[in-house]
C-alpha cells in the first residue's frame, strides 16, 4: 500500500475536477516521520507569508496551530503510552508489562473540508464556496473580513490575516490547491509527502483505504487506532479525514464537531418572541399609561 | 554545612518532589513540554478560534439595539399621538442606525469592500440576515424620520401632508418591525456559532439582547426629559426581564463548558452588567429615582454587551470547554 512511487495517486495527474468526482485527503500519523515538507511545501507554492517564529518549547512543534498563516501543521504529541508492540523499559522484555511507556506521534492537520462546513454556512459576501471537487474555498478577492465564519468554524482551522502581513484583513484558509487540481496537479502537500502519511485521491478510495489500514494497524498492536472522520454529526463528514492513536481531544480534535447552522432554529425563535413581547410591551404601556 | 537551615531544606523539599512526580511546578517557570505535556487538548491551544472582533461590536451591539427599539417606541408614541416622543425617538432610531451602519464597517478586515455583504441573501447566516435587517431597517428609519418632520412642522399644507402623515406612518411601523429584529438578531448572530459559552446560551441571548436594546431606548429618552409614564412602564418590563435573566442564567450553569461566563473578567463584566441593568435599575425605579435608573441600565447595557464579546474570547481560546460543550 504504501509507497507506490510514481504509481501513487499522490504522484499521478488527474481530471477530477473536469469530472467533478469528489475527493479528499487521508492522513495517517502511524507512518509520518515529522518532517515538515508538507508545512513548507503549502507556503511556498501558496505563497502564505510568514506568520513569525517563536519557540512554542512544545515537542517539535514551534507552528502552534492552524491559522489564516499555517494552512499545513504538523503536530507532535508526546504521550505516556505504547506505540503498537514497542517495547518499553528493561523489564518489560522479561515479563511483559512495560514500564515507562512513551510515544512520539505526529500528525498532519488541515482543513477539514467539512461536508456541512460552518464557515460557508456563515459568510454573508459568498466569498466562501464549494467546488466540483467537494472543497471549501475562499474566494480572496470578495471576502471583506467580517470575521464570522471564525468562530463558525467548529475545528478552529479558519482566521482573519493580521497587519501588517499581505492581504491582511481578510479570512484565509487551506484552499485544498484548487488552483493545482484544476489543471490535473495533486495539491502541494501530498505531492511532496516522502511517506504518503498524506494521501491524495477519490474520497471513496480514501475512505476505504482508511478502513483497511486502521485494521491493519489493530491486527499489529495498534488497539487504539481509528479513523477521525464525524459523519455521524451534523458536520456529514469531513473530506480530509485522519486515523489518529488515541482519543481525539489529545489532537485539538473535538469528539462531535456540530455545524453552528442547528443552532439557528431555536436562536431565531427567542427573537422572534423577544420582537412580539416588546412590542405587545410597549403598546401596552401606552395604551394604559398615557 | 547548614543543612538544616530553611533554605537548604527546602531544596531537599524540591529534589523530593522532583523525584516523586517528575516535575516540578513554580512561579514563572512554565512546564509546557516535558516529560509528558500535562495541559488539555493539545498543548492548551484552542480547539476553536476566539472571536477577531475588537471594540467596534459591543458598541455595535449596544447602539443598534436602541436604535432599533427606538423605533419601537416612537411607533407606540406616533400611535397614541405623542408626537414629540415620537419625534425624539426616530431621531435616536435614526443616529443610531447612521452610528450602526459606521461601526459596523470599521470592524471589517476589509471596510470598502463592505458592499459585498449586499451581494448575497442567505437566511442560513445570521450575518447576511443581519445586514439585510439593518439596511431594510435604515431605509425605513431614515424617509420615516424625513416624513415625520416634514408632517410635524407642516412644510406642506393639504394632501401632500395627509400623504406625508401617511407615508410616516407607514415608515415608522416598518421600521419598528425591523427594529425588534435589529436589537434581537445580534443575540443569534453570537449564539448559533462554534463558541460553547454562546451557543449554550442561544435562547437567553436574543431575550437579553433585544430587552436591553428596549430599556436602553426608554431610559435614553427619559434622560432626554421625556418623562411619560409609559416610558416608566417600559423601563420597568426592561429591568424586570433583566433580573429574570440574571436569575436563568445563575441557574442555567453547564460547568466547565461555559466557565467564561462565571469566572474570569469576562463573568465579572456579564455579572456588573445584569445586575446594573436588572435588580438596581427596578429599585432605583422603585424608589422613584427614574433618571438614575435609567442611567443604570444604559451603562449595564453596554457593560454586558462588553461582556458577551470577552465570554467568547475566553471561552473560544479554552479547549476544555469545548470539549465539555460536546455533552450538551
Amino acid at each position: 500500500m504504501i509507497g507506490e512511487g510514481i504509481q501513487s495517486t499522490n504522484q499521478r495527474r488527474h481530471s477530477f475536477v473536469q469530472d467533478r468526482v469528489e475527493v479528499g485527503f487521508f492522513t495517517d500519523p502511524s507512518v509520518c516521520i515529522g518532517c515538515k515538507a508538507c508545512e513548507v511545501a503549502c507556503k511556498e507554492w501558496n505563497h502564505v507569508p510568514d506568520d513569525g517564529f517563536t519557540w512554542s518549547g512544545n515537542s517539535y512543534d514551534n507552528t502552534g496551530h492552524l491559522g489564516a498563516s499555517t494552512w499545513r501543521h504538523v503536530m507532535f504529541l508526546e504521550q505516556d503510552r505504547q506505540k503498537g508492540n514497542q517495547i518499553v523499559g528493561s523489564h518489560s522484555l522479561a515479563n511483559g508489562d512495560g514500564e515507562d511507556p512513551f510515544r512520539w506521534v505526529f500528525l498532519s492537520d488541515v482543513c477539514k473540508h467539512c461536508q456541512e462546513a460552518g464557515c460557508l454556512e456563515a459568510c454573508p459576501t459568498g466569498a466562501i464556496v464549494r467546488t466540483e471537487v467537494g472543497s471549501v474555498l475562499v474566494q480572496n478577492d470578495v471576502c471583506n473580513g467580517c470575521g464570522y465564519c471564525v468562530v463558525s468554524c467548529p475545528f478552529g482551522v479558519i482566521d482573519r490575516r493580521p497587519e501588517p502581513l499581505p492581504d491582511a484583513g481578510g479570512a484565509f484558509k487551506c484552499t485544498f490547491c484548487y488552483d493545482r487540481q484544476k489543471s490535473g496537479l495533486v495539491p502541494a502537500c501530498a505531492k511532496v509527502c516522502p511517506t504518503e502519511s498524506i494521501v491524495f485521491g477519490r474520497l471513496d478510495d480514501l475512505r476505504a483505504r482508511g478502513a483497511e489500514r486502521v485494521q491493519q494497524l489493530q491486527q499489529s498492536g495498534y488497539n487504539d487506532a481509528q479513523l477521525y472522520d464525524p459523519t455521524e454529526t451534523s458536520v456529514r463528514g469531513i473530506h480530509a479525514f485522519f486515523l489518529i492513536l488515541g482519543e481525539p481531544e489529545a489532537y485539538g480534535l473535538p469528539p462531535k464537531p456540530q455545524v453552528p447552522t442547528i443552532y439557528l432554529k431555536s436562536a431565531w425563535g427567542a427573537a422572534f418572541a423577544t420582537a412580539i413581547a416588546s412590542i405587545i410591551a410597549t403598546l401596552l404601556a401606552f395604551a394604559f399609561f398615557s | 554545612m547548614t543543612s538544616d537551615s530553611p533554605a537548604e531544606k527546602r531544596l531537599e523539599e524540591l529534589r523530593e518532589q522532583a523525584w516523586k512526580d517528575g516535575v516540578v511546578p513554580g512561579r514563572g517557570v512554565d512546564v509546557v513540554g516535558g516529560p509528558i505535556p500535562r495541559k488539555p487538548g493539545y498543548y492548551g491551544q484552542p480547539v476553536v478560534k476566539p472571536p477577531v472582533w475588537t471594540w467596534e461590536i459591543p458598541i455595535y451591539f449596544f447602539v443598534g439595539g436602541l436604535s432599533g427599539m427606538s423605533a419601537v417606541i416612537g411607533s407606540a408614541a406616533f400611535l397614541f399621538h405623542h408626537v414629540d416622543l415620537a419625534r425624539a425617538a426616530m431621531w435616536l432610531a435614526a443616529i443610531g442606525v447612521v452610528l450602526s451602519s459606521i461601526l459596523l464597517i470599521m470592524d471589517l478586515g476589509r471596510p470598502l469592500l463592505f458592499i459585498n455583504m449586499l451581494r448575497v441573501f442567505k437566511h442560513q447566516s445570521a450575518m447576511s440576515m443581519g445586514v439585510w435587517i439593518l439596511s431594510t431597517f435604515g431605509a425605513c428609519v431614515v424617509p420615516g424620520l424625513i416624513a415625520l418632520e416634514l408632517h410635524a412642522h407642516h412644510v406642506f399644507g393639504g394632501t401632500i401632508d395627509q400623504l406625508l402623515r401617511i407615508a410616516a406612518a407607514i415608515l415608522i411601523f416598518g421600521s419598528a418591525f425591523f427594529g425588534t429584529l435589529l436589537a434581537t438578531y445580534t443575540g443569534v448572530l453570537i449564539g448559533a456559532t462554534a463558541i460553547p459559552a454562546w451557543f449554550l446560551h442561544r435562547l437567553l441571548l436574543p431575550i437579553h439582547f433585544g430587552t436591553a436594546g428596549l430599556g436602553s431606548a426608554a431610559g435614553l429618552l427619559e434622560l432626554l426629559g421625556h418623562r411619560l409614564a409609559a416610558l416608566n412602564v417600559v423601563g420597568y418590563y426592561a429591568a424586570v426581564v433583566e433580573s429574570v435573566l440574571l436569575i436563568w442564567l445563575s441557574i442555567d450553569k453547564h460547568g466547565m463548558a461555559d466557565r467564561a461566563i462565571h469566572e474570569h473578567g469576562s463573568g465579572w463584566l456579564i455579572r456588573i452588567g445584569e445586575i446594573l441593568t436588572g435588580p438596581l435599575a427596578l429599585v432605583l425605579r422603585l424608589l422613584g429615582l427614574v433618571p438614575f435608573a435609567a442611567m443604570s441600565f444604559l451603562v449595564g447595557a453596554l457593560v454586558s454587551r462588553f461582556g458577551w464579546i470577552a465570554v467568547g474570547k475566553v471561552s473560544g481560546s479554552d479547549p476544555e470547554s469545548v470539549f465539555a460543550a460536546e455533552r450538551y
